[in-house]
């Protein structure tokens, strides 16, 4: 029976020329922008991860209420002996210390006096090369001159800053902050080196020093602005970071100190909870309004191909078949043919994400979403099931619609329409 | 019987009237108090922040409005850093650093030393003739002093605050407390003084608390241990050089 729906899709081109084409072509579409926004999502979560949110982050319960501005005279300070208290309770996390703070560079002449200025965003993380940040955040591909930090008066700076501010390699600046109470800090650094991220946001005004050499200049001893947690597998998975952050924040968070730690998932942190809900419910209205315009589609072209077949319905009904098998050969012709379109289409659209690189720096300038600037597509079985799916789906649906008119006509009409 | 009653109470009103100047007045009287030609103080300035409470210590000489030094004495952190305002010019010295960094642009919007008041606070010219007009509100007792009630609105754009209100001492044309506030109508930052001294013929507060209403706290009490006016202060000290001395 099977071998025989398939000789008669085949044998007549006008059942499967129409329907197979704009299957494939849609589904193709459809998994090329799929695995595009599973690749920008993918990119936005990593990055995000590694230079903001983590997968999960530890604040205290004050700095948590202006995240956003990184108030890092809201810090928890003397931390020291509960980070070890988290790691040995926590070991699917690992926890790094981070310090983020706005700063004014001033480079000065040879007299010492202001030459330029700038304003930077500095990181301060674990420089240690053997350290879990340092590799996190990518330093030595980072790298794009000089060398990381040796001491704690050299300092890494963000290229078109350096460019920016005409400095050389070992050119000495002054970084103007306030500390933790919010006296006014200067410290000199040297420039050991030159990052580029690849992130425009980054790339326009960070610098980064080491923790050892941040903590002293805002007198923020054994403190952190925020904790970063990550999950040793390093997937990030909104239902196990949310109970993860319940579970701490039931143990640690004490609701009559400020000063006390919370700790917030990654998608309960400013708007990157937004950009995640908004990317899921993005994925699956892209695959319903595919599956509904495609159907409506494959829904036309089903009732063109019906009325062009309404002779040959007239006369399986006349022979005695029944309008329900003659519907339910046209939802299998349908099946057949959307199973094929979608498997060509999921291919096809494969093939063509599989190398695409796309060159997301143009419109970043003015985004403060971190995203790499360099973007390829990530394809999945998730992309693979939706894109194929959604190409059966619309099919039996076109199909579905159009059959309906089958039971619409009367036989006799059907066989007087043969006779014509 | 209206008539009379009518002018008993224009007769009483005319004395009241002739003794409430006017607020141009009002703001000269204050301005001859509040501006020296030049002084000398040791002053405390103590921050009550979301975290903590800290104190610092600092000599700070002044020239009318355009001219202002000051050093920090203590605490160690901050001892030797200096501050020097030369008209709108505004530059910090650093000892451990060994910079001096004029303070400009957004700069000028950030804290001095975590406290309530800006850079472009110290910055700003007192005198009120010169930047406000004023109207008179009401009469009202404050801290059981009879004061006026002053609106304010700035003469020109290069004020920090564009309206403030004005509880001014009748007796001592001094201001007791004030509001300032944005050109929106947010009320930003509030003053309240206390303490007043009669130094060589003019009243100063001694103790006055800042608070910048748009962040936590308690405030920033700026209390003055010592003050001498109209005092010779040698030029040198209002000088670039001075910083790194």
């Amino acid at each position: 029976m099977f071998s025989f729906i398939i000789k008669g899709i085949f044998r007549d081109r006008h059942r499967w020329l129409f329907p197979l084409s704009v299957i494939i072509v849609s589904v193709a579409i459809l998994v090329f922008a799929f695995s595009f926004m599973d690749g920008f999502m993918m990119s936005f979560v990593r990055q995000t991860a590694r230079f903001d949110t983590g997968h999960v982050k530890v604040v205290s319960r004050a700095y948590s209420e202006m995240l956003n501005q990184k108030p890092h005279d809201l810090a928890l300070l003397d931390i020291k002996d509960l980070l070890e208290d988290w790691r040995a309770e926590y070991p699917q996390v690992t926890f790094v210390e981070r310090i983020n703070f706005g700063a004014l560079i001033d480079v000065p002449d040879d007299e010492g006096k202001t030459l330029m200025q700038a304003d930077a965003i500095v990181f301060a993380i674990d420089l240690d090369p053997a350290g879990d940040d340092y590799h996190r955040m990518q330093i030595d591909r980072a790298l794009a001159q000089g060398r990381a930090p040796r001491h704690s008066e050299e300092i890494l700076i963000s290229d078109i800053a350096f460019e920016n501010l005409n400095l050389k390699l070992d050119d000495e600046i002054t970084l103007l902050s306030s500390t933790v109470f919010g006296s006014m800090t200067m410290q000199n650094f040297r420039i050991s080196g030159v990052v580029k991220f690849g992130i425009q946001t980054l790339d326009k005004g960070a610098l980064i020093m080491d923790l050892d050499a941040a903590r002293p200049m805002l007198d923020m001893a054994g403190g952190a602005g925020e904790i970063l947690g990550f999950f040793t597998d390093n997937r990030f998975d909104t239902t196990r970071a949310t109970s993860l952050a319940r579970n701490f924040n039931q143990r640690y968070t004490d609701v009559d100190d400020e000063f006390s730690p919370v700790m917030l998932s990654m998608a309960k942190q400013g708007n990157t909870g937004y950009m995640l809900q908004v990317m899921d419910y993005g994925t699956l209205w892209m695959s319903m309004s595919f599956v509904i315009i495609l159907g409506i589609v494959l829904w036309n072209s089903g009732l063109m191909n019906g009325i062009r077949r309404y002779g040959e319905f007239g006369l399986r009904l006349a022979i005695g078949e029944s309008k329900r098998q003659v519907y339910f050969r046209l939802l299998s012709e349908a099946l057949i043919i959307g199973f094929i379109g979608s498997l060509i289409g999921v291919s096809i659209g494969a093939l063509i994400s599989k190398n695409f690189v796309m060159d997301m720096s143009v419109y970043q300038k003015s985004s403060s979403i971190l995203t790499e600037n360099l973007l390829s597509t990530t394809m999945s079985m998730k992309v693979v099931w939706v894109g194929f799916f959604t190409g059966l789906l619309s099919s039996v649906l076109g199909a579905s619609l159009a059959g309906i008119a089958v039971f619409n006509r009367q036989t006799s009409q059907l066989f007087k329409e043969l006779e014509t | 019987m209206k008539h009379i009653a009518l002018l008993i109470a224009i007769l009483i009103s005319i004395p009241l009237a002739a003794t409430t100047p006017s607020a141009d007045t009002i703001l000269q009287e204050m301005d001859k108090n509040m501006i020296t030609n030049s002084s000398k103080a040791t002053t405390r300035m103590v921050v009550h922040s979301r975290r903590a409470s800290r104190s610092m210590e600092a000599i700070s000489y002044s020239m009318g409005n355009e001219k202002a030094f000051t050093e920090y004495l203590a605490p160690p952190r901050e001892r030797g850093t200096k501050m020097l305002k030369l008209g709108n010019d505004l530059w910090i010295y650093d000892p451990s650093s060994d910079r001096t960094i004029q303070i400009s642009g957004n700069m000028l919007k950030q804290s001095v030393m975590g406290s309530d008041l800006s850079y472009e606070d110290m910055m700003e010219e007192t005198s009120y003739t010169e930047s406000y007009s004023a109207k008179i509100l009401e009469s009202v007792t404050y801290e059981g002093r009879e004061a006026w009630i002053l609106e304010l609105e700035a003469t020109s754009e290069n004020v920090s605050y564009q309206r403030r209100k004005t509880w001014v001492d009748k007796e001592r044309y001094v201001p007791l407390y004030e509001e300032w506030y944005a050109k929106s109508g947010k009320l930003l930052k509030t003053f309240t003084a206390s303490e007043y001294q009669k130094i060589s013929g003019r009243w100063q507060p001694m103790k006055i608390l800042f608070k910048d209403e748009l962040k936590e706290g308690k405030g920033t009490e700026y209390i003055i241990d010592s003050l001498e006016l109209d005092i010779r202060i040698p030029e040198h000290i209002f000088s670039r050089a001075s910083l790194r001395k």
